[in-house]
Order: C-alpha cells, then structure tokens, then sequence
C-alpha cells in the first residue's frame, strides 16, 4: 500500500447531544480518489470539515498531509484545496481577479499566478469570459473554475464537496476527466457525491450512515460483497436503514 | 504584507463595483449635512401665544405689542376668557397662554406691583420652556419701559443688576456651527461602522469566508484587509463633509486641519474595530444591522450632539466616557469651534487609541477560522 496522506482514528463531532460524525476511522493514500458517500445528514460535510481543520474535533485523532488537525491547522490548509457544497469565488470579481485573489492568499508570485491564470483560462477554454464577472457564468462552468482555483496552488490534496451537484451529464463528465489529470499528477482526491456513476469512478468509496462509517472498499467489491449489480443497489442496501435524514 | 496587498486590491474592486456603497459614501453625507443641519434647529421660534386681555388699557396693549414684536411668538388668540384660551392649548393652537388680569395697569400704578398668569404647553419640552424663558425676557423689558414712564422724575432708575454676555467661539449663536460638526461625526461613524459590520457579514451569507478560512491566511491579515479600505472611504466621508460644510456653512476650523485628521484616523480605526467586531458575532446581514442600530443609537444620543454630556444624570456622564463618538464630537468641536490644539486633545486621543487597539484587537481574537 502506497503513503496514506489523510489518516483518521475515531474522529467524530459532536453539537450538543447530536453526534454528526461518530467514530470514523480509514486511510487515504497518495494519489488515490476517494469517494465519500453517505445520504443526506449522514455527517459527510462535517467529517470533510474536521479534514480540512475548518473545525474542530471533539474527540479522535486525524492528519493530513501529516499534519494534526488539532495543533496544525494552518500548515494543513497550505497544502489542501477544498472545494465547498456551495459555490464560494466571488461573484462580482471577474475569472481573472479570482484567479489573482486566490493565488495571491496561497502566497503565489505575481508571475506565477499570470502563467498559472493564463494556462488555467486556456485549459477551460474561457478565453472569452475571463473578463467577465463570475457572477454571470453558467453553473457547469462556475464548478470547474472552482476546482481549478482550489488546486490553483498545486496542494497535495483536494477536497470537494458534491462538486457536480445540479451539472449536466456533459460537464460532470469534463469535471471527473479534469479530477483524473488532477490525480495523475498525484493529488489525492478526496469527493463526496449523490452520483452513483460517479461512485465507480472512484479507486475507493466509503459509505456513511447516520454518522458511521458501513462499508469502505473498491466500488468492485463492495458490489460482489453485497452481491449488488450497481453501486445504486449497495448504496440502496446500506442507506435504507438510516435513521436521520434532512 | 504581499497577501494585504491582494486583500486589498480585491476588497477596493468589490467597493468601486457597488453603486450603492459608492452612493453611500459620495451622496449621502452631502445631502445629509444639507438637510439636517437646517432642520435640526436648536431655536425656538413660532410659540404661539394666546392672550386674554381683562384690562384693556394702554400698558395692556404695550405689553402685548412687545409680545408680538419680539419676533419669537405668533399670536394665534386674543381672548376674553380663560376658558376659551384653554380650549386654544387643548386643540394644540397655543404652546403658551399669557392672562392679564382686570386692573393691571390700575394696580401697577398705584400699588407698584402686579402679577401676571402664565400657562405652558408643557408637551413640547423645549418649546415650553424656552417659550417661558423669552416671554419672562419680553415682559421684564415692557416692565423696565413702564418703570421709566412712572417715575422719570426720580434720580435713575430703581437700581437693577444688567448682564452683557459675550458668546466666545460663536459669537452670534449660530446653532448650525454646533451642530454641523456633530452631524459630521455620526456621518463618519454610521458609515463607517455599518459598512464594516455587514461587509464581513455579507462574505458569511455568500459562503466566500469558509474559501477564505480554509486559506492559510493570517487573521490579522484579514482584519487588516477589511479595515483599511473603510479606514480610506470613512476619510472621504469626512473629506467631503469639511468641503460642505465650509461651502455651505462658511465654517473654517480653527485649529490645525492636519490635527484634526490626525484625530479622525485613530477615531476610524477605533469605530471600524467595533464594527469588525460586531460582524464576527453575527451570522447573518440583518442581525449584524440591527445590532449596529442599537449601538449607534445609543452612541449617537448619548454622545451629547443633541443634549449636553455635562447635563446628564452621572451614571450616563460616565457610560459616555465609554462611548467614542463623544469624543469626536467634543474634539470635533474643540478644534474646528475654538481651535484646540494638540495638547488640549491629547488626553482624548489617549483613550481612543486604547479603544482601537482593545476593539480591534477583540475582533482578530473572536474570528474564528476554525469553529
């Protein structure tokens, strides 16, 4: 088994008496896509939340990039890009300013950030919005400069939280062969989703229910474990018993 | 210092984009210091009196006619009867009601003394009490006539205690040079305190904080980035404000322009610093509004623009040392009116220097990247 850059030990959170994220434990490595699956309210975004030292664990143990997520908070976010449920550049600054914002707060140089903006704009083909403010771009196209600005300052891994949630079957396709080029320059890929074809294109997938970890492998033998013929039939299986939902 | 300089470059573009913070800071305290100095009238005028005459006689009408000729009253009933002139206050005809009772100058002449029955409106406070002020002044004046026509002959007057007073800093009791200042110091800080507050609050609502809290970008730093570009447009407000106010009002400050930037600077930096940390208690747009509201509210009527800090009940003397804008308005004034200098307003620099230093400082400690 290759490196594990995200590595957990019964990490939960708890809001009063609720307990959101409760006990989870697994190993990410290096350059793999790892799928977080679970229903709505199963504590996806707060366990990604804790990953990504946005907030803090009540009880457990977590690091990323072998940083703590208690004491290392800051050096962690240097070397993660995160992605939120909600789009999150700014809507009246074109794709440029965002561009320069983001690379400028990671602590890009200003030449960098022009090589990286430009092949950035080119790779998206946005030449001709680039100028325009994000505000006024189609969802697909908001999503995949969302990811491109995450991963702007080349972090080790990447977390996105139901990146293609209302896309099109066209653009979600064009965003996971943007996160598989992402991956093969090896950062780890750390997605949650609601698509179960999505779910295969994972390398690994874990599924969370009313807070716990149920079932964590390859798409392949998740499928033969649960004699299931879809993910959409594993996911069913495990999901039905849930008792919290939004 | 690199990552400030981003911080800033993004917040400016954001503000030139917004037509409304741009009509905020530009028109605004413009049409504010043209309006309200005008209305905000610390002078009583227009009482209107009604006056029930049962004399009838020549030092009635004297005294009445004095009344009307001082300029401050409008004579809205002349009646025969208390009750009718009753009815005259009841109807919010009448702020004041003056009776001269039958045998006025009769009495005056031979007994030397009358006495006059005056009832106030006392709804209006001020009115009331100012209308009271200057009609006691009109009648001891038509006293000091009717004193001279009965007894010329005697060597001078019956000795009388006069009082000449010489109005320093604003000799002719212009309310607008008292009040223009004031209503430039709650411009500077309504403006800026508000804007701060909800621009913090707005990057909460837009989900574009949790993209910046998941930067390794220092708090400070992003304090920093907020604070200075409204540290700049409050310096505009008050900018434009001294041009109106010279233009408009003819008011020159006395003392050191640059003394008084000096002081509006820090004063900013404490007002933006409770303003930044309103917004990091505040979830949302409308809660971080209404607790500004509250606060100004309280700074603004508390602050002595409108009734004097030295009139106050001590327990408010002391919240106002608490509150900044009552610094302002007294350097405001000490300054721009009596031309103080450096030394007169160190003391009060002193302390809003500690107050920018504990606000801000409150605020970098209360943001939380990680919750």
């Amino acid at each position: 088994m290759k490196e594990a850059v995200i590595t957990t030990d019964k990490l939960t959170k708890r809001f009063g008496d609720f307990v959101a994220t409760n006990e989870i434990s697994f190993e990410v490595s290096r350059g793999e896509i790892f799928g977080f699956l679970g229903a709505n309210g199963a504590g996806k975004t707060t366990a990604m939340r804790m990953l990504c030292g946005l907030s803090t664990p009540s009880s457990g143990n977590a690091s990323i990039a072998g940083f703590d997520v208690y004491r290392q908070t800051e050096q962690i976010k240097k070397n993660i890009g995160y992605m939120s449920q909600k789009f999150s550049l700014y809507e009246d600054l074109t794709v440029l300013e965002n561009i320069r914002f983001f690379g400028g707060i990671y602590g890009l140089s200003r030449p960098r950030i022009r090589e990286k903006g430009e092949k950035l704009i080119k790779d998206l083909g946005l030449e001709q919005e680039a100028k325009k403010l994000v505000g006024a771009l189609p969802l697909g196209w908001k999503q995949k400069l969302s990811f491109s600005v995450a991963i702007l300052h080349d972090p080790q891994i990447v977390f996105l939280d139901e990146p293609t949630g209302g896309v099109d079957p066209v653009t979600r396709r064009q965003f996971w062969n943007m996160i598989y080029e992402a991956a093969d320059r090896g950062v780890t890929i750390f997605v949650t989703t609601h698509y179960m074809d999505e779910a295969e294109y994972c390398n690994r997938i874990s599924i969370m229910v009313d807070g716990r970890v149920k079932a964590l492998d390859t798409p392949r033998n998740l499928k033969e474990h649960f004699g299931a013929a879809t993910m959409d039939e594993v996911f069913y299986a495990l999901a039905r018993g849930a008792k919290r939902s939004e | 210092m690199r990552t400030i300089l981003f911080l800033l470059e993004k917040e400016f573009r954001q503000i030139f984009r917004n037509r409304s913070i741009m009509l905020l800071v530009l028109v605004m305290p413009v049409i504010q210091l043209l309006l309200l100095p005008l209305a905000a009238n610390y002078e009583v005028r227009n009482v209107n009196i009604a006056i029930i005459d049962n004399d009838h006689s020549s030092y009635s009408r004297k005294l009445i006619t004095g009344i009307t000729a001082s300029g401050y009253f409008r004579l809205t009933g002349y009646l025969f009867s208390y009750k009718g002139a009753m009815s005259l206050i009841e109807k919010d005809q009448a702020d004041l009601l003056l009776e001269i009772p039958r045998g006025f100058e009769r009495n005056l002449v031979r007994e030397g003394r009358q006495q006059l029955f005056v009832a106030v409106n006392a709804i209006n406070g001020t009115k009331a009490n100012l209308g009271g002020v200057y009609l006691g002044t009109v009648i001891k004046a038509a006293n000091d006539d009717i004193r001279l026509d009965l007894a010329p002959q005697q060597a001078g007057a019956p000795p009388a205690i006069d009082t000449v007073t010489a109005n320093w800093y604003n000799p002719l009791l212009n309310y607008r040079v008292y009040m223009v200042p004031g209503i430039l110091a709650i411009l500077v800080t309504m403006i800026g305190g508000f804007l701060t507050a909800l621009n913090i609050v707005k990057e909460k609502e837009a989900g574009t904080i949790e993209q910046i809290n998941v930067t390794p970008i220092k708090k400070h730093h992003f304090i920093l980035g907020k604070l200075i570009p409204f540290w700049v447009l409050g310096n505009v407000v008050f900018t434009l404000g001294l041009i109106v106010s010279r233009l408009i009002y003819g008011i020159v400050p006395q003392g050191s322009i640059l003394l008084l930037y000096g002081f509006i600077w820090i004063y900013l930096l404490a007002v933006l610093g409770f303003g930044l940390l309103v917004s990091t208690f505040c979830d949302t747009q409308q809660q971080a509004m209404f607790i500004m509201f509250f606060f100004i509210m309280i700074f603004v009527l508390m602050g002595g623009l409108f009734t004097s800090t030295d009139s106050m009940p001590e327990w408010a003397q002391v919240a106002s040392r608490f509150n900044p804008v009552t610094y302002l308005i007294e350097v405001m004034r000490m300054v721009i009116l009596k031309g103080s200098g450096l030394k007169d307003i160190a003391g009060r620099m002193g302390v809003l220097t500690l107050f920018a230093i504990v606000l801000n400082g409150l605020a970098i400690f209360n943001y939380r990247k990680t919750s």
